[in-house]
């Protein structure tokens, strides 16, 4: 047998070998056996001495092909078990990837908070500063500087707690009106306020009723403010906090601080103003009070009410909660079951 | 206010259904609650002539009746009012047809008599008790005799008459009358309204002045009018059906015909009047004062009175017999004996009558007015009307002259106001006409002189006596759904938070991202729970006149209302819960009227924090949670002071072995720990662990100026120490002894194991930390960092007794 022909045989009963090999040691052994420094190969090679010059190129280059040859196939037959090992391994692991993630504590905003933070956020765009007032008031700013003197019957609108004669828990975050008025420096710009915050009213709490709500009130007194810029406010109010198919209307009302005095009514958010059981049939709901600075309420302040003027407007987030997810008990927002926080998973 | 729509058409042509027109007066001027419908649901209610009745055969007190309905033949209808009889004309809710409250009447059989249908009461007609006259509260309400039968009842009853219900706010006091509505409705649809005449008879020959006499003690502030007229030979008999529907429809019950006279003209008027029975009063004298302390007098309702100074009265000679502007007294009330009527038209204080009203709790329709003011310019006419109406329907005369106690020159207001101002506060371009326009919608004579507008308001409208009272007249008429729609101009401001406002945003998102659910709690609490879990021991804010006496004071701490939120989620079987608050408590300050406001922090949990769920076990809440909750926080205000955690027992609704209060630098800001098990005991609620900040104190709090840290390019060496320590020596300690000697490489001490337990002797605890050493500059050698670290071994094993492991 020539040596290329015991090449050959070799090359064939090696591809052979590396084929049937099932598993890594064994291919690894084929390699071994083959091409090792005792192999077959080898041994091969070591007889191209007794070959002429002539032949031995031709021999040695087809040694090296056969080698290449298999080794190519051992390579090749090496990455195909891994692969079958990687697949076998991936099949094991397979995971129901619908079970449960494990849970990392998240906390809620109350939905009161929501609501107060994106009308914060809204008006701070408008350029308006928030303002903080104190919870506990003297009667004089929360009514008497709200041009609501004593035995005024409007005041039958809002049962009071009262500490002292003089002192009480505000019923409205009003209160910080006359407090921002004579605190503003309107040489450096207009006052642009927003007061939201806790409300106490003399009520016994029931299911729309409850001793502790919130406000928000807003206020701005410029030298050129007009009802028009306050029924554009409100507008756009509403558009940003339901969307823009919702509209405002303004109905004449009655507030000591404020005249023209208005209610404004934005399209049933329920029924899109068809009319139905939310809004009695009239497609509106009552969302907020509104009007322009009552030129007493000015006065008292020191500020001249020819020379400026400006709207108020006072919202409740309670009610809006109420109406905006249906809530039908107001109660639910200081009894703070946790079934009823956490359905407001909305990151304030 | 109750506006009938059918007396409206006597001032006004107005063919416009009722459901639009309350919309145009809630568009326009003021709320309507809704229209009213009292014939609403019913049907085949008609009118029938009662044929024969004759008892019943098995019972006392039924009545077998045959009654014309308009039919070929008579219905039987058994009936069991006392007073049906034959001969009258009677309401019939016939077979199958719908009376009031949804009720639907169909054939039946009474104690074995076919009845087919039924005769009706005002009630069962949906008419509530409190409208129904007493004279017919008992029985069927009789029909008047040219009743046609089978015609349906309604129009006999004023039932389909449409009431629009207004809720007047208290500026629109005039529209607390026909005449004022009418005027208002005038000025919407820009008609000329036909207001009442006054058609009144005196006879001269008797003069009242001779006989009553009026006296006003009172001053001219309280009482500025005060007028009556005298009214002989009256007969006190129920009124005419057309006024009893008038009245009901006015939401009032009909009393007699006197008494709906005047109730008549109040509704018509808005001027409240009031019948004395004239001979009751001693000797025609009337006087008309402040009540005296200790006083009494026993009102229309039968209650006793104790007056107080504050309350007006009018008195008999010195002996009260009326609450002014409130309510009547029982001795001087109009009877059926009563022949003569003594008739006040007057005008009281408004504060006057509101204080009586709520201190005597007594809210009248007569109350209601004064305290919103009433028109002076027509209280004598009204008086006028009154006593007319009497005469004509009780048979009486009108004697003559008006007694006057007190008379008040009424003037007309003038307001004076420019077109460029209204157009400059509602944003318009009217044009001088237009406003002009709306002015004499209102019925305001006015003068225009350039464009400058001098108004006379008529006394009707005591509501308007400044310019902004005309722009709101003019927004209104105009239309607030014409106004443009625009934003402020002017000088651009910056809308943005305070470092305050921030924090407390900030704080907000870091709870909730620890785990912590946003609660709001009531701010007003228990006396003893409001002092409960204060940081600082003060006096408590109580309410002067509480609601109820779980609602009397003002917080000290966020905590306490927490275990109230956790105990109401408890006793729902909801046992994990975490939340915080963030919120005001309240400080006494004795020397100031108002106490300080805190803005706090806190929270609370119990239970677990994470579910149960496949492959993780509940983990109970622990000090050390919370604890790390707090921390986490702490950090991230980056405080420049450090952050220390010192045992406490001071706090008496703590545990005393768990919990820590939390300083900066020196300053108290809080406290964390487990609750006493006592004080969740009080609270029902489970093993809870909770925290309270003062976050105005933090806020306060000077904070670390935040600068770059290069990051060593240098390897660190680590070396861990493990070693048994008296029970008694804290982690604290032990850091802070390490620290110390540390030397200069030292960046960080980290505590990696804690065991106590059966492995180690008793009263000795293990602990091992991790010391981690790093030269910013230079690689550190082995050698330098065991030298350091045996210097911190030796400390520990001198100075603390540590047996280093």
């Amino acid at each position: 047998m020539s040596l290329q022909d015991r090449l050959t045989e070799l090359r064939d009963q090696g591809l052979a070998d590396i084929k049937s090999a099932d598993v890594l040691k064994k291919v690894n052994q084929v390699k071994v056996d083959l091409l090792g420094k005792k192999g077959p190969i080898t041994e091969v090679l070591r007889g191209m001495r007794d070959l002429t010059p002539e032949e031995r190129p031709k021999v040695g280059a087809y040694a090296n092909e056969v080698r290449d040859r298999l080794q190519n196939a051992i390579d090749q037959r090496r990455a195909e078990l891994e692969q079958l090992a990687v697949n076998k391994q991936l099949a094991a692991e397979k995971l129901d990837v619908t079970l449960p993630g494990r849970e990392v504590a998240q906390g809620q905003p109350h939905v009161i908070t929501q609501i107060i933070t994106e009308l914060e956020d809204l008006f701070m765009g408008m350029g308006y500063q928030i303002v903080d007032g104190d919870e506990v008031e003297e009667d004089y700013y929360n009514f008497e500087r709200l041009n609501l003197p004593k035995d005024h019957p409007a005041r039958d609108m809002q049962d009071t707690f009262y500490i002292t004669k003089e002192v009480l828990l505000r019923t409205q975050t009003s209160a910080d009106q006359p407090r921002s008025l004579e605190n503003h420096d309107f040489s450096k710009g207009p006052l642009k306020v927003l007061s939201p915050g806790r409300v106490y009213r003399r009520d016994t709490d029931d299911a729309t009723h409850s001793h502790q709500f919130h406000q928000i009130e807003g206020l701005v007194v410029d030298k050129h403010i007009t009802m028009a810029d306050l029924k554009g406010t409100l507008t756009l109010v509403s558009k940003t906090l339901f969307g823009d198919q919702f509209d405002v209307r303004l109905r004449p009302s009655y507030f000591p601080f404020t005249e023209p005095s208005v209610e404004a009514d934005v399209t049933c958010f329920n029924c899109g103003g068809k009319g139905c059981g939310i809004c009695k049939q009239t497609g509106w709901i009552e969302v907020l009070g509104a009007g322009m600075v009552h030129p007493h309420v000015l006065e008292m302040s020191g500020i001249d009410p020819e020379v400026y003027g400006g709207f108020a407007f006072g919202l409740g987030p309670d009610r809006f909660a109420m109406l905006k997810y249906g809530v039908d008990d107001i109660r639910n927002f200081y009894l703070n079951d946790v079934r009823f926080l956490s359905q407001f998973y909305k990151k304030g | 206010m109750r506006i009938s729509t059918q007396w409206l058409k006597d001032y006004l042509k107005l063919d416009i259904p009722a459901d639009e027109l309350a919309e145009k007066i809630e568009r326009t001027a003021v709320e309507v609650d809704g229209v009213i419908r009292p014939d609403e649901g019913q049907k085949k209610v008609v009118v029938g002539h009662v044929l024969t009745c004759e008892p019943h055969p098995d019972s006392d007190h039924l009545h077998v009746c045959q009654v014309d309905v308009g039919e070929d033949e008579p219905l039987q209808i058994v009936c069991g009012a006392p007073n049906v009889a034959a001969g009258e004309k009677v309401v019939v809710a016939l077979p199958n047809s719908w009376i009031g409250n949804h009720t639907k009447i169909k054939k039946s059989k009474m104690r074995g008599v076919k009845s087919a249908g039924m005769l009706c009461a005002l009630d069962e007609l949906g008419f509530d008790e409190k409208l129904v006259p007493k004279e017919v509260a008992d029985g069927i309400f009789i029909l008047p005799d040219d009743a046609v039968p089978g015609e349906p009842v309604f129009g006999y009853l004023g039932m389909d008459d449409e009431i629009i219900d207004m809720s007047v706010t208290p500026n629109r006091g005039d529209m607390l009358s026909m005449n004022g509505t009418a005027h208002e409705l005038a000025a919407i649809y820009d008609q000329t309204p036909n207001m009442p005449t006054v058609d009144l008879h005196e006879d001269e020959q008797d003069d009242a002045t001779d006989q009553l006499e009026v006296r006003v003690d009172a001053d001219e502030h309280d009482v500025p009018m005060y007028k009556m007229r005298l009214i002989k030979n009256v007969t006190i008999k129920p009124s005419p059906l057309w006024l009893q529907i008038r009245i009901w429809n006015a939401g009032m019950r009909p009393i007699n015909n006197v008494v709906d006279a005047t109730n008549y003209i109040l509704m018509q008027y808005g001027q409240p009047l009031h019948a004395f029975d004239f001979d009751q009063l001693k000797n025609g004298h009337v006087n008309v004062r402040l009540a005296k302390a200790g006083e009494h007098m026993t009102t229309l309702d039968g209650e006793d009175r104790e007056l107080l100074p504050t309350d007006l009265v009018i008195c008999s000679e010195d002996t009260p017999i009326c609450l002014a502007g409130t309510m009547g007294g029982l001795d001087t009330e109009v009877t059926d004996a009563t022949t003569s009527i003594a008739l006040e038209g007057a005008v009281f204080d408004a504060v006057k009558i509101r204080k009586t009203a709520h201190n005597h709790d007594l809210h009248s329709e007569a109350s209601m007015r004064y305290e919103r003011g009433i028109d002076h310019g027509m209280t004598e006419t009204a008086l006028n009307a009154a006593a007319a109406m009497i005469a004509e329907l009780s048979g009486g005369t009108v004697t003559n002259n008006v007694v006057i106690g007190r008379d008040e020159d009424v003037q007309p207001t003038t307001v004076t106001i420019t077109l460029s101002k209204i157009n400059h506060v509602l944003g318009t371009t009217l044009s001088v006409e237009a406003v002009a326009d709306i002015f004499k919608r209102l019925d305001f004579e006015t003068t225009v002189a350039g464009e400058t507008y001098t108004v006379t308001v008529p006394s009707r409208r005591w509501d308007i006596h400044i310019p902004a009272d005309l722009i709101e007249e003019v927004a209104r008429l105009y239309g607030y759904d014409n106004l443009p729609s625009t934003l402020p101009t002017g000088q651009p401001t910056i809308g943005k938070l305070n470092e305050t406002q921030q924090v407390i945003r900030d704080s907000r998102k870091l709870m909730e991202s620890a785990g912590l659910t946003q609660a709001i709690s009531y701010s007003l609490t228990t006396e003893e729970k409001a002092k409960a879990f204060a940081l600082h021991p003060s006096e408590v804010t109580k309410l002067d006149f509480p609601m109820s006496s779980e609602r009397t004071t003002l917080r000290l701490s966020l905590v306490s209302g927490l275990l109230d939120d956790l105990a109401y989620n408890n006793a729902r079987k909801e046992h994990n819960v975490a939340l915080y608050e963030e919120g005001r408590v309240f400080y006494s300050q004795p020397e100031q009227v108002r106490p300080k406001e805190i803005e706090h922090i806190a929270g609370a949990i119990t239970g677990s924090m994470t579910k149960k769920s496949w492959g993780v076990a509940e983990q109970p809440v622990d000090f050390y949670q919370i604890k790390g909750i707090v921390e986490g926080y702490l950090k991230s205000l980056a405080l420049d002071d450090a952050v220390s955690y010192v045992a406490t027992s001071d706090h008496p609704e703590m545990h005393p072995g768990r919990t820590a209060n939390i300083f900066v630098g020196d300053q108290l800001v809080g406290f964390v720990g487990e609750i006493h098990p006592n004080t969740a005991k009080a609270y029902k609620v489970r093993e809870t662990y909770v925290f309270e900040l003062d976050l105005t104190a933090l806020i306060a709090l000077p904070k670390e100026r935040q600068q770059y840290q290069p990051i060593s390019k240098f390897p660190s060496i680590t070396r861990d120490v493990a070693m048994l320590i008296d029970d008694t020596v804290t982690n604290a300690t032990i850091v802070d002894l390490i620290n110390d000697k540390g030397g200069a490489h030292l960046q960080s001490v980290e505590l990696f194991d804690v065991y106590t337990g059966s492995h180690v002797p008793a009263g000795k605890k293990s602990l091992a930390y991790t010391l981690t050493y790093r030269d910013q500059n230079a690689t550190l050698v082995d050698d330098e960092v065991t030298q350091a670290f045996n210097k911190v071994l030796a400390a520990l094993t001198d100075e603390l007794g540590a047996e280093i492991r």
